[in-house]
């Protein structure tokens, strides 16, 4: 049993290794069909430190009432996703090599399937917030006191409905909703800053009524010293995760040619010798 | 709740949107899950009381239709009961994606309301109007689609539509002194049709605010000698196939609706009519893809044809 903050973070870095370790070899096994590689390196930790610490959830019930909900908003990020779930335990390693595959329940983009953890259906940008929205209502009305986590990428706060949902959760105060936006500066077409310049998303986030926090999405510690005390914050939370796309790979860190990419063989296996554990 | 003389009088003098807030109401007494999310139109939805009433049962949005669907779905996935309702073309189009993914895709069981369809708001133009909800929303997978004649079955098709399980949308057309169909209480069923008027020569097909029209156009044509049955086809999706087959007799079929005449109900029976071996024409009454001129309701059913004098008359064009 876990009990001390150096064992768990020792134990959300070893989940956050299977998890990048996984996105590899789903992205290779997608052969000639392309995965989007970049945006799902970039949430590793963030995921990994979700599923492996922060939500409340039971390995053996993927439909337990009582559990916290993830959204994956920025859908094409499924990779991690799907690696992550894995780990918990709902999607066997074997499912999770039919990626992409013709009839699979594990597309480039979630599909809700209760039986395997995915609560959601997403992947048109933009619409992960306002359902989480609706579940956060839920869990205030129901009196079941879940937390609702909502994943949300920098490029997808170019989406109007994203700030319909900005302004309505302050309304509704909505204190167990997170909302983790993955900063990593990067769009499908070219850098934030070359395309639509999405500013200052702190000041953005806050001036919306939002408790506004900015740390390094890769850095484990950081992350779960905002989680552990997150809980006393009675508004809803957004946070500014500063990442690096394609995160772990020399090849593929800050280079967008990895938005949506093939995983050659030769790079997965450059990839898997720089695959560390810490 | 009670339905009789007085109710039904009362309901079609307030018209169905007012009246939608009345069956909301009784609907609030014994379904404890549900949920009404608005848009800023408590008012306009006859909503007013139902907000003061069962506060915890209802929700504004603010002027924000896509993230007023994320939310409903959000709240069906944890099994509320949700009605949501703005104007029609806010509720259908503003956020036809999220009704895509969340309603259609992740089949998210949510009832919305479109008031005002059709031409009702026509001083205010056609970015009010809505004559393209029905063709728009029966391409989404899953979809039931009513369309009530009157306040009576506005209120029918609520329950009908809230108990189901099926995600709706019902399309509210007509104003306030809605013409009465129903009189007295009767059965409504969802996806079955009803017929208002025997006749052996042509078959009408309408619905909505076109079913008292149809009804008068039917008299009138009855003076020139042509006997017409009339069908209320009160849902559009599913279309109920076997009145199409039994009206395969006629000699021909007329389809009548507040709506573009691409899309909608007449194109529904026209994709079933096609499939079958003998059938007679079908002649087309409603918006001929247009966006005409604005003005009162009264001025836009004329020049659109849609009175029960242009109907018969374009009905008498296309028989023989």
């Amino acid at each position: 049993m876990i009990i001390n903050a150096v064992d768990q973070i020792k134990n959300i870095k070893n989940f956050a290794f299977r998890v990048r370790k996984n996105i590899l070899e789903m992205a290779v096994a997608a052969g000639a069909g392309n995965a989007h590689f970049g945006g799902a390196l970039s949430i590793t930790e963030i995921v990994s430190t979700l599923f492996a610490y922060q939500m409340k959830i039971d390995k053996k019930n993927p439909k337990w009432e009582e559990r916290d909900r993830f959204i994956l908003s920025k859908g094409h990020a499924c990779l991690a996703y799907y690696a992550a779930l894995c780990e918990v335990g709902y999607i066997s390693n074997n499912k999770l090599k039919t990626f992409e595959k013709n009839d699979t329940d594990l597309l480039g983009h979630p599909v809700i399937n209760r039986n395997l953890g995915i609560d959601f259906s997403n992947g048109s940008l933009g619409m992960g917030l306002s359902l989480g929205i609706g579940v956060a209502i839920s869990s205030k009305k129901k009196k079941k006191n879940f937390n609702v986590y909502v994943i949300v990428g920098d490029g997808e706060c170019n989406e109007g409905s994203i700030w319909e949902g900005a302004m309505a959760a302050p309304n509704f105060k909505l204190d167990n909703l997170y909302v983790i936006i993955d900063k990593n500066n990067f769009q499908q077409t070219g850098s934030n800053k070359e395309i639509m310049n999405v500013g200052n998303l702190k000041d953005k986030w806050s001036s919306f009524g939002w408790y506004t926090v900015e740390l390094d999405g890769h850095n484990i510690q950081e992350l779960y010293n905002f989680f552990k005390e997150s809980k006393k914050i009675d508004k809803p939370k957004a946070i500014i995760a500063n990442t690096i796309k394609g995160k772990g790979f020399s090849f593929s860190e800050n280079n967008n040619d990895w938005h949506h990419s093939i995983l050659s063989k030769s790079f997965y296996e450059k990839a898997i010798k720089e695959l560390k554990k810490e | 709740m009670d339905i009789n003389e007085k109710s039904i009088k009362i309901w079609s003098t307030i018209g169905s949107r007012a009246t939608l807030g009345i069956a909301a109401l009784d609907l609030a007494k014994e379904i404890d899950n549900l949920m009404i999310l608005t848009c800023d139109v408590s008012t306009s939805a006859g909503l007013d009381r139902f907000r003061k009433t069962y506060p915890e049962k209802y929700l504004d949005l603010g002027i924000a239709e896509q993230n007023m669907i994320g939310v409903a779905a959000g709240l069906a996935s944890e099994n509320f009961n949700v009605i949501t309702t703005t104007f029609a073309p806010f509720q259908t189009m503003r956020c036809c994606e999220q009704i895509k993914v969340n309603i259609g895709y992740m089949k998210q069981k949510i009832c919305m309301v479109g008031i005002a369809s059709g031409l009702a708001l026509g001083t205010f133009g056609y970015t009010h109007c809505c004559i393209e909800d029905v063709g728009v929303l029966r391409s989404i997978p899953g979809m039931t689609i009513i369309s009530p004649a009157d306040s009576l079955e506005t209120v029918k098709a609520l329950r009908a539509a809230v108990k189901s399980e099926n995600p709706s949308y019902l399309r509210l057309t007509g104003a306030s002194n809605n013409p009465i169909i129903y009189n007295q209480d009767y059965e409504f069923k969802i996806g079955k049709s009803i017929t208002l008027k025997e006749g052996k020569d042509i078959t009408i097909f309408c619905a909505g605010s076109m079913v008292h029209q149809s009804l008068e156009a039917a008299k009138i044509l009855e003076t020139r000698n042509v006997s017409s049955k009339v069908v209320n086809m009160h849902t559009i999706k599913p279309i109920d196939k076997l009145a199409i087959e039994d009206s395969c007799n006629s000699e021909l079929i007329v389809s009548v609706e507040e709506h573009n005449v691409i899309g909608g109900l007449g194109s529904a029976i026209a994709e079933h009519k096609s499939s079958l071996k003998k059938s007679p024409k079908q002649l087309f009454l409603g918006i001929k893809d247009t966006y005409s001129k604005g003005g009162n309701y009264k001025f836009l059913q004329e020049k659109h044809r849609l009175t029960p004098d242009k109907i018969a008359e374009d009905i008498l064009l296309h028989i023989k």
